[in-house]
């Protein structure tokens, strides 16, 4: 069931890309999205995972890796293998980084709520490191860069403000299935390309396990049912199963929440993000 | 105009600030400084050049009216050579128009305000602008041009038009934001916008320019590919990237009378055939129970 990613397996047809020009994209952004608002750079959770060893790579190819800040910030319940996974990837780009064991933070925390379950346990392993990440961010004076796919934000599978935090993100529009390719592409070791995905979160913790279903699978209904907009009648006709689309429309939709601001009750005649409506990039 | 019949143009493929239109008119003078020293006689600037695109409130706070002063400076830059730029126009009751004007010897030669206002996908242009209500050609010291901004060139009937009114050069000012990521080396968009302005020069047998903006807003990123194509269909210049340039071409305005001599689409042309059968759509079009 956890499936990892076999270089030599064939990909899904429509989700294979040109990676040269996927990854010129991206560094523009980076550098455009990153200079234009006065920063020169940024700094990045790095687990040791696919999405965060890509995104550290494109940012130093875009900022120079003098320009980026890898956090590595490992708990007691963390895969060791994560470390040192995280380590070889700022060897290899040779960026800044900083370590941080967030354990002590989290067990004075927790000492109060000795019965939190799992999942509360690992949201607050996600929001501890998005409040580093922005504390470094003010220090170093570097924009938080997201590490989210596209896959994971439409299934909601990540923290609100926790990992879901950041002030720009290149791979917020590649399903997993992309971002090994181009993470592949660009250098990323084959170790971390092709080992099972894990949020970490808790010892021996698996994505697919956790969600039910294999990344490859769920990009490709996400991929007809998202970017082709195609009926739950003609999934069917593609031949996914009923249960398994009806799963996954349900989390696309229960999980929009996480893809918003607050909901602000309306009250004028010009309410933020109703009426008032300024691009991001105003001024820049 | 070269004295041999050849006109020497420019596009400044440029990434303007959002919502800053005194730093565009300053990066405009430049462009324009550059663009004649480099010997060109027209110089094209994407759309919404002076402001940037995705404005959304910004746009009343971008906007020139015809009798604004600042009309004079954006004059002042076609001293030396032709120049095409962008702008929001408000007019005087306060419609806002996604604008293109082309000014010559100092003076505005002429105003197209965009028709086709693209109001889905990650667009929202009628939410901000009023739609124009014409396609004019209009006579320049290179021969009879025609206007279209981006979107406009989506709608067949637009180039169709000018071309009826005999231009020998359209101009599209664009800010296109790429997407459609597959195997191919371009985007799908950059595909498509070269297969349609193609087709616009060759079934219309004119030179058509086309100037598309660069560099990113909110995460979009506007794809380049400014090119110059000859009125047999053949690309004379393009800038493939997606960085600042000036891409510059010299035209053989006379391209074009031989062009519709060796195929003579124009002359053949069937404008009451085609008045008449539009009209009997529309006609019938009216008449449908509901």
């Amino acid at each position: 069931m956890s499936g990892p990613a076999s270089l030599s397996e064939p990909v899904f047809p429509p989700l294979v890309m040109n990676p040269e020009l996927v990854k010129g994209i991206l560094i523009g952004f980076i550098r455009n999205e990153v200079r234009k608002v006065g920063f020169e750079r940024v700094v990045l959770g790095l687990s040791g995972g696919v999405d965060s060893s890509l995104v550290a790579t494109l940012a130093a190819e875009a900022l120079g890796p003098q320009n980026v800040l890898a956090m590595i910030m490992p708990a007691k319940t963390s895969d060791p293998i994560s470390r040192s996974d995280a380590l070889q990837v700022v060897q290899q780009l040779g960026m800044h980084h900083l370590e941080i064991d967030i354990s002590p933070q989290i067990d004075a925390y927790f000492a109060r709520f000795p019965d939190a379950d799992q999942r509360r346990r690992g949201n607050k392993l996600a929001r501890e490191r998005m409040t580093i990440l922005y504390d470094q961010s003010f220090a170093w004076q570097g924009l938080v860069i997201g590490t989210s796919n596209k896959t994971e934000l439409l299934l909601g599978y990540g923290t609100i403000y926790g990992d879901l935090a950041s002030a720009i993100n290149p791979i917020g529009d590649l399903y997993k299935t992309q971002v090994w390719q181009l993470a592949d592409a660009v250098g990323v070791p084959t170790a971390i390309v092709q080992k099972a995905p894990s949020a970490d979160l808790w010892a021996g913790q698996s994505d697919e396990t956790e969600l039910g279903f294999q990344y490859r699978m769920v990009d490709q209904l996400l991929y007809y049912l998202v970017d082709r907009r195609y009926s739950v009648k003609e999934l069917k006709g593609l031949g996914f199963e009923e249960a398994f689309i009806s799963d996954i429309v349900r989390r696309v939709r229960d999980n929009q929440y996480k893809r918003r601001l607050p909901v602000i009750a309306k009250l004028s005649s010009r309410t933020i993000d109703r009426e008032f409506r300024y691009p991001r990039d105003w001024g820049h | 105009m070269n004295p041999e019949g050849r006109l020497t143009v420019g596009l400044a493929q440029i990434d303007p600030v959002l919502g800053d239109r005194d730093r565009n008119l300053e990066a405009h003078r430049e462009w324009v400084d550059q663009a004649a020293a480099a010997g060109a006689n027209l110089l094209v600037f994407p759309e919404l050049s002076l402001t940037g695109y995705f404005l959304k409130d910004l746009v009343p706070d971008s906007a020139i009216r015809l009798d604004d002063p600042v009309m004079k400076e954006l004059s002042a830059l076609s001293t030396d050579l032709d120049v095409v730029l962008g702008a929001v126009i408000e007019d005087p009751d306060h419609r806002y128009f996604n604008s293109s004007l082309y000014f010559s010897g100092g003076e505005l030669v002429h105003l197209h305000r965009k028709v086709y206002l693209p109001t889905y996908g990650m667009f929202d242009e009628q939410r901000y602008f009023a739609p124009g209500d014409r396609f004019r050609s209009f006579k320049t010291r290179f021969g009879r041009t025609g206007l279209l901004v981006c979107e406009d060139i989506w709608h067949l009937s637009s180039a169709y038009i000018l071309s009826l009114e005999g231009v020998d050069l359209i101009i599209c000012p664009s800010s296109s934001p790429g997407r459609g990521i597959t195997t191919d080396e371009r985007l799908g968009t950059a595909e498509s916008y070269r297969l349609i302005c193609r087709t616009y020069a060759q079934f219309l047998t004119t030179f058509f320019l086309y100037c598309n903006r660069v560099g990113f807003e909110d995460g979009a990123n506007f794809w380049g590919g400014s090119m110059v194509i000859a009125p047999n269909g053949d690309v004379i210049a393009e800038q493939q990237d997606a960085d600042e340039a000036l891409v510059v071409a010299s035209l053989d305005l006379a391209q074009v009378r031989r062009e519709r001599l060796a195929n003579p689409l124009l002359r053949d042309e069937r404008l009451e055939l085609t008045i008449n059968e539009l009209r009997r759509v529309s006609h019938e079009r009216t008449r449908k129970p509901f």
